[in-house]
């Protein structure tokens, strides 16, 4: 069945990160790409996201941050998932400087994502973290 | 660590050990009707049964969620290992789907608390086969009560309704005059009503009515439940006011159809319908296939006929219906 294929994506903003236009807008992105969203939103802990995951079994996190505190919660997020056992990709948006990147991706995240992605590259983005992620297995 | 590469009946024994990532691969392979998920319902099935299960219902905005994120808080106070259900709509274009739910239970719940968000998958034939293999996984795997909460707006929360032991309509002020309460449907289903937002204006209107109405359903003797009247609790979600007496008239419920024997019929009745609805999906896919494929000589001679209008469809249909075992 086709179903069999679509992906399961928890969405999230940890702390004290009010600003949810974004997520909202991946949200729906996912949404159109087929996938489904289970959605938590603002202020999240570490702890809620693992237990989504685990309940929902989702294939994907996606965390939205606009505070700066991406170095810090990033690489915690990957941390308290494989804590947990779970094989799950974490996907970060929003405002990540650049000499950030490579220091996030080396502790662990999937992807990241600026302000310029389009709707395609989200979505691709996705999938192929869960794809690399399986693979690893 | 990882689930993949495990047998079903070992991720099973995993879930019935409290591991709540097992039970969560558990029901994707049942949601997902996948290959694997008749040997858990076989499994599951064994040592479900249970369970309280309660269906929340209600229009889109009438605050079914914060709701059952204050009833879960309740139970979670009392000790008890509650599990929620939230059915939402997928986009009946993509299949895509926005699960919102957690967002207002993930804060209140206790961690005992299992919530699963489950998306409508733009077909009512395979909600109606998931949602009782869920819950019966839920069942098995030692959560009580088990509560589902669905939109209400169509047919599938009358069949979600028909898997709940209690039911629960949820209304609000401002859905329309005494008649909207007077119309078929969803409110014949009700056990128990809700009057949510009962700190705005019209609430106590909206109360009125549904008391004239239950008048009526008694005059012409259509009760659900032999002659039980629902009841009618006012509540407040965002503040949790009434949340208490809710659960008190759900457990109220709970005990009568107990005590009277209705609760035994319903579960009987219950398993018929799934069976049924085994059924009904297996006969689909086999008219599909006859009709799709090209498995059975002479189908396509006699679909031509009927464009060409040589043969009604309806002396087609009884035509193929015979063939129906071919496949």
């Amino acid at each position: 069945m086709a179903q069999e294929q679509q992906l399961r994506v928890v969405l999230a903003k940890l702390g004290f990160d009010g600003h949810d236009r974004g997520i909202k807008i991946v949200a729906r992105i996912l949404r159109d790409a087929g996938m489904e969203v289970i959605y938590l939103g603002l202020r999240q802990s570490y702890k809620n996201v693992v237990n989504a995951v685990e309940q929902e079994d989702a294939d994907a996190v996606g965390l939205s941050m606009h505070n700066a505190s991406h170095m810090t919660l990033g690489p915690k997020m990957v941390d308290a998932l494989a804590e947990a056992g779970l094989e799950v990709p974490v996907i970060v948006g929003g405002i990540v400087p650049e000499e950030d990147v490579q220091p996030l991706m080396d502790k662990g995240v999937a992807v990241i994502l600026g302000p310029g992605a389009s709707a395609e590259e989200v979505a691709q983005a996705v999938r192929d973290s869960v794809a690399a992620m399986h693979a690893t297995q | 660590m990882s689930l993949r590469g495990l047998a079903p009946a070992e991720i099973f024994d995993r879930a019935m050990g409290g591991e709540r990532r097992a039970l969560g691969r558990l029901i994707t392979l049942v949601e997902r009707d996948a290959a694997e998920a008749e040997e858990v319902a076989e499994l599951a099935h064994a040592r479900a049964g249970i369970a309280h299960v309660i269906g929340i219902t209600g229009s889109p905005g009438s605050g079914k969620s914060t709701l059952t994120g204050q009833l879960v808080k309740l139970l979670g106070q009392a000790g008890k290992r509650a599990a929620v259900l939230a059915v939402d709509p997928s986009s009946p274009l993509t299949g895509g789907a926005i699960l919102g739910d957690r967002v207002r239970m993930e804060d209140v719940a206790s961690p005992d608390t299992f919530i699963r968000s489950m998306a409508t998958r733009g077909h009512q034939g395979g909600l109606s086969l998931a949602v009782p293999g869920v819950v019966r996984l839920l069942d098995a795997s030692g959560y009580d009560p088990i509560v589902i909460e669905t939109v209400g707006v169509g047919q599938v929360e009358v069949d979600i309704a028909g898997t709940a032991d209690t039911t629960v309509v949820v209304a609000t002020p401002g859905m329309g005059d005494s008649v909207q309460a007077n119309k078929a449907g969803l409110l014949e289903l009700a056990d128990l009503f809700v009057v949510n937002k009962a700190d705005r204006p019209g609430a106590n209107d909206v109360r009125r009515d549904l008391d004239l109405m239950l008048d009526l359903s008694h005059v012409s003797g259509h009760d659900r439940h032999s002659g039980m009247r629902p009841e009618i609790v006012m509540t407040t979600a965002l503040s949790g006011e009434g949340a208490p007496e809710m659960w008190t008239a759900i457990e109220r419920h709970r005990d009568a159809i107990t005590d009277n024997g209705q609760l035994a019929a319903r579960r009987i009745n219950r398993d018929v319908a799934e069976v049924r609805n085994r059924l009904m999906a297996d006969l689909e896919r086999r008219v599909d296939d006859m009709l799709n494929g090209t498995s059975i000589d002479g189908v396509a001679q006699v679909l031509t006929a009927v464009g060409q209008r040589d043969l009604s469809p309806t002396a087609a249909a009884k035509d193929l219906a015979t063939r129906i075992n071919e496949l």
